[in-house]
């Protein structure tokens, strides 16, 4: 998907000429190659983790991640989700098809979390040091 | 019939649209009907086609009160791209009802993401029947960033808690509980201690012999506990209800008929007016099931209640949309 958009704005770019247009070749190019782009301040990483909710469930249930990670999640299905921790410590608006929320976790522990309308469905992200 | 309710180990017994009907099943059903219900079974799929005897056909002699049940008006999904014209249909089923309808009850799910235009559009159509309407929240009225704020601005007047009510009408007690706030990890639908506490007070001074309708959103008995749909504490709503003569309950939520009678309490769930479910444990997730088109109308519908006079159980007829 990045790759394609970022091809096509290279392209026009080059058509309209400058300097602008040298840099998202440049960009372009970092994708073709498959180098992730160094997003700045709080802005996901290309490799941050990404939790998919389909089915009405959280793929994968459990994910391990390094303190100071950020972690998306993405609905895929046809009908609203909301990721809560299970005390409310974070919560999410009700994310529509395609809709997606990123949460950082920075301190070492177990994060236990559901879907605050649907609260069979559970996960559990576990934050390393 | 059994003198111990048990809704855990009863639910797998209960009838559903799709599941054969089986002896026990059809004997329930002519229990619970009173004069018994038509079933046919179309390409094995049990279908109810109105009630038997001195029903069938007939002009309703006791008052009667209609269902309506997950709009989800919003849903633009390939399971429905036009909820507000199926909406429409059904409101257009209610208009045509012969012997015009006390008022109507709506178990929830009006709108699809709790978006002001959503309740707008929900709101216009459904007055077009001209019908008092009393409603119970879905989750999914309850998704705005004020967490119930614009359904309780819009229907909260004169109830209590997160919504809940009761009312009298024709010597019948309506209760109308809240089971989709404050759900806990790994639960299901929830009423709470506080809105428990209310219906202990709420019924106290009521006479054993007093008719009840309770409706909810989320099945207030477990119907599949594996897709959330159940009450983790509408056992004990339940047990408050356990010495009257006649209790109906009326839920929404998943999107199908399921029926099933315990002891002097009947259960029944609405279609939706936007998408049909799968039946339990049939999909891989209780999500929109598409059908094809020309089927669609033919899993969808209203419901109408009837409440006779004497000791007689609540009648109630499925309507589809068409089929």
């Amino acid at each position: 998907m990045t790759r394609s958009r970022s091809d096509f704005l290279a392209v026009r770019s080059i058509r309209a000429g400058g300097v602008r247009a040298l840099l998202l070749t440049f960009v372009g190019l970092a994708a073709i190659l498959g180098l992730s782009l160094v997003a700045s301040g709080h802005q996901a990483l290309a490799d941050d983790p990404t939790i998919k909710i389909a089915n009405f469930t959280f793929d994968p249930p459990t994910l391990t991640v390094k303190a100071g990670t950020t972690v998306t999640w993405v609905n895929a299905d046809d009908i609203p989700h909301v990721v809560s921790e299970k005390d409310g410590k974070f919560r999410s608006s009700a994310l529509d098809t395609d809709d997606k929320f990123s949460q950082t976790f920075s301190t070492a522990g177990t994060v236990e979390y559901f879907c605050a309308i649907h609260p069979h469905m559970t996960g559990k992200i576990v934050v390393t040091p | 019939m059994h003198d111990e309710f048990n809704p855990a180990t009863e639910a797998s017994e209960a009838e559903d649209e799709s599941s054969g009907l089986t002896r026990r099943g059809a004997l329930t059903c002519m229990v619970w009907a009173g004069t018994g219900l038509l079933w046919t079974l179309s390409g094995g799929v049990p279908k109810s086609l109105g009630l038997l005897g001195d029903a069938l056909a007939a002009v309703p002699t006791g008052f009667t009160f209609l269902q309506i049940s997950d709009s989800h008006i919003g849903f633009n999904k390939p399971a429905n791209p036009d909820a507000l014209g199926t909406l429409r249909e059904a409101i257009g089923k209610v208009k045509a009802v012969k012997s015009r309808p006390a008022f109507m009850i709506h178990t929830g799910d009006i709108t699809h993401l709790s978006k002001p235009d959503e309740f707008d559009n929900a709101d216009q159509l459904i007055s077009e029947a001209k019908l008092d309407v009393h409603y119970v929240p879905g989750e999914h009225d309850f998704i705005d960033e004020g967490l119930g704020k614009a359904y309780l601005a819009r229907y909260g007047n004169g109830t209590k808690g997160q919504g809940w009510y009761s009312f009298d009408d024709h010597g019948v007690h309506f209760i109308g509980l809240v089971n989709v706030v404050d759900l806990k990890a790994g639960g299901l639908g929830r009423l709470g201690p506080d809105q428990l506490a209310w219906l202990a007070d709420d019924l106290k001074d009521k006479s054993d012999s007093t008719p009840i309708v309770v409706f909810a959103h989320i099945p207030l008995w477990t119907v599949y506990a594996d897709w959330g749909w159940g009450t983790d504490d509408g056992l004990q709503a339940l047990t408050l209800l356990k010495r009257f003569g006649s209790v109906t309950v009326l839920n929404g939520h998943i999107h199908q008929i399921v029926q099933k009678v315990e002891g002097n309490m009947t259960f029944h769930t609405a279609r939706s007016t936007c998408f049909p479910q799968p039946a339990p444990g049939t999909a891989p997730s209780p999500g929109p099931m598409t059908v094809p088109a020309e089927q669609l109308r033919s899993m969808l519908g209203i419901a109408s209640v009837e409440v006779r006079t004497g000791d007689k159980p609540l009648a109630i007829t499925d309507t589809p949309l068409a089929g």
